[in-house]
């Protein structure tokens, strides 16, 4: 395996009486997309703001590139670039600005950053936008435009704090396939999100996050392997909890209830969905195991409102 | 090799408390380290400047057209009224350029006040322009000095127009006026990095109303601006000698009568004391308010 891209050692984070990240260990391949996923407060952003140095560690180590953090934060941050989870946009000035002034952060000549502005407004599919104003674009404009604003230093690393979060289907598609496109390029991603088809269609690995603490960690595939049955038949209507006590739950390996709804995880759904033959009046979806299965199963279905 | 046998000599005596401790693990670092300032500020304040380039003319109007009026009705209305000042040294001024001598000091606090409140505000809690920008490496030292500089260059720039208006009514054609435009530089520097120390503790605008109501006027009346500081009780005056606006009024003064400060290097220094000490007061805040 080549040496890790980006790489944190038992990293830990306390506010107060409360650890947020505890014991935190990760690395990032070069080229590699490393999804973390997590309900609110499960440390996500708290691990971003550590690895770019903007919130010191209780302990731990993290370096990059062959620099330490925090230390060298400024030829480590020369070679990242960051989409936080709110834009942090210019709004009084227009596309293309925004990309030269923030290149200029980076130490970047002008006339380098202006040779640069038509490809980067061209990958987010903003060139009939140049001249427009962050105010005149759409949301998913908006996150391209910040997408854009981080490749202005052609990071090898890109940490992205859910990109997508709060975009209509089709924008988030287009991002996808923008990111799809970077790591096709070579460069690396440390993506957060709360979608887990988003996951499962970007990451080669996933860590999972809950009480700052890394529950699980592998491919998407894998890790449904590891932890779920292969099936899941979900069971909602009138008098479905209660087949939550009937004898078709021994049929299942595993069942759970969360609202009005009955899940049965299961490895040979045939059995169970036969059984069920016996409630027409019942809904039932027969569909296979997914990450968000996975998700649920491991940091449970409460909510969570500490974010 | 020094190092390592040093090294392996710590690990003997200390054993394996030598060990827990990695080498890179960060120590606990204070807010009140010293500012670690590079040039990285320089794209920062380039960038405030691209913003202001787009409204410089309307905000220009806004930012001398208040002055003016005030100089205008005051001097000419009041000074018709009160007639000749008689200053300490005993020489009579007419009140207009009295006022306008103090005045421009009050702009220079006025102008540079506001932008390092209402306007870095926006720009480090509403915009969060801050944070974009420490995404890349700049740091928060770099910001808060680029937003200190370019308060003081707004102040100036607004000190610079009104002095020309001054010129042109023939207030005053004193050649030292020169040297005052330096000094009204160090003003605006001054009083931004007190207001920053403000900005670094707001938690919405409604605070820095607070500070121009309860800090800013007040001293305005206190520094000699519309009235010689001789008409204040003597306790008082004890307080406005070490006031900043008092101690520009004190330097810029004279030259606006084609005089040399009678005495310059207290003055000077107190208004050095504050900037320098603000500015590290400002700075702590600012980052004990993004350590989170």
């Amino acid at each position: 395996m080549a040496a890790p891209l980006f790489d944190v050692r038992a990293l830990v984070k306390r506010f107060g009486a409360s650890t947020v990240v505890d014991e935190l260990s990760f690395s990032i391949a070069p080229g590699e997309c490393l999804g973390v996923i997590g309900p609110n407060g499960a440390g996500k952003t708290t691990t971003i703001r550590m690895c770019l140095g903007l919130t010191a560690p209780d302990s731990g180590t993290i370096s990059a590139f062959g620099l330490s953090m925090p230390r060298d934060d400024r030829a480590i941050k020369a070679q990242l670039g960051v989409v936080a989870q709110m834009d942090t946009l210019d709004p009084d000035f227009t596309c293309a600005e925004n990309l030269l002034v923030y290149g200029r952060y980076f130490g970047l000549k002008d006339a380098d950053i202006r040779a640069r502005t038509p490809q980067l407004l061209e990958f987010a599919s903003l060139t009939s936008k140049a001249n427009a104003k962050p105010g005149e674009l759409s949301g998913g404009m908006k996150r391209r435009l910040s997408l854009a604003r981080a490749l202005v230093n052609d990071p090898k690393l890109l940490l992205l704090d859910e990109p997508t979060t709060g975009l209509d289907p089709q924008a988030r598609h287009l991002m996808w396939e923008r990111l799809q496109a970077l790591l096709q390029q070579g460069k690396s991603i440390l993506l957060t999100t709360h979608f887990m088809d988003e996951a499962e269609r970007l990451c080669s690995r996933l860590l999972v996050l809950d009480h700052g603490k890394c529950i699980a960690q592998g491919a998407p595939r894998d890790l449904i392997e590891q932890h779920l049955e292969r099936e899941v038949v979900e069971v909602y209507g009138q008098g479905a909890l209660a087949l939550a006590d009937a004898p078709v739950r021994a049929l299942a390996s595993r069942v759970e209830v969360s609202g009005e709804t009955v899940f049965f995880y299961t490895n040979e759904s045939a059995a169970v969905l036969q059984a069920l033959g016996a409630y027409p009046d019942l809904r039932t979806l027969h569909r296979p195991a997914n990450l968000e299965d996975l998700f649920l199963k491991l940091t449970g279905r409460q909510i969570r409102d500490d974010s | 090799m020094i190092y390592y046998e040093f090294k392996s000599y710590l690990r003997n005596v200390f054993g394996s408390w030598g060990t827990k401790m990695p080498i890179d693990s960060p120590p606990a670092v204070s807010v009140w380290r010293a500012p670690q300032l590079s040039l990285r500020f320089w794209p920062v304040f380039l960038r405030n400047l691209l913003v202001w380039r787009k409204l410089a003319i309307p905000s220009l109007v806004g930012n001398i057209a208040e002055p003016l009026m005030w100089l205008v009705a005051f001097g000419y209305g009041m000074g018709a009224l009160v007639g000749p000042m008689r200053l300490g040294g005993g020489e009579e001024v007419p009140y207009i350029l009295f006022l306008a001598s103090g005045s421009i000091c009050m702009s220079a606090m006025q102008s540079a006040s506001f932008e390092a409140l209402y306007s870095a505000f926006s720009r480090m809690h509403v915009q969060k322009t801050w944070d974009g920008i420490m995404n890349a490496p700049v740091a928060l030292d770099d910001i808060v000095l680029a937003e200190m500089l370019w308060a003081a260059f707004k102040s100036l720039f607004t000190v610079t127009a009104i002095l020309v208006v001054m010129l042109v009514l023939g207030i005053s054609h004193s050649p030292k006026l020169l040297l005052a435009w330096p000094i009204l530089l160090g003003v605006g520097i001054t009083f931004s990095c007190i207001a920053l120390i403000f900005n670094a503790l707001a938690n919405g605008y409604d605070f820095f109303t607070y500070y121009f109501t309860l800090f800013l006027t007040p001293m305005t009346f206190l520094s000699g601006v519309f009235f010689p500081l001789e008409q204040l009780p003597v306790l008082v005056r004890m307080v406005a000698d070490w006031l900043p606006l008092s101690n520009a009024v004190a330097l810029v003064r004279p030259l606006f009568l084609d005089q040399w400060p009678t005495q310059w290097l207290q003055p000077a220094l107190v208004l050095l004391a504050y900037a320098l000490v603000s500015f590290w007061v400002a700075l702590a805040l600012t980052r004990k308010r993004f350590r989170k």
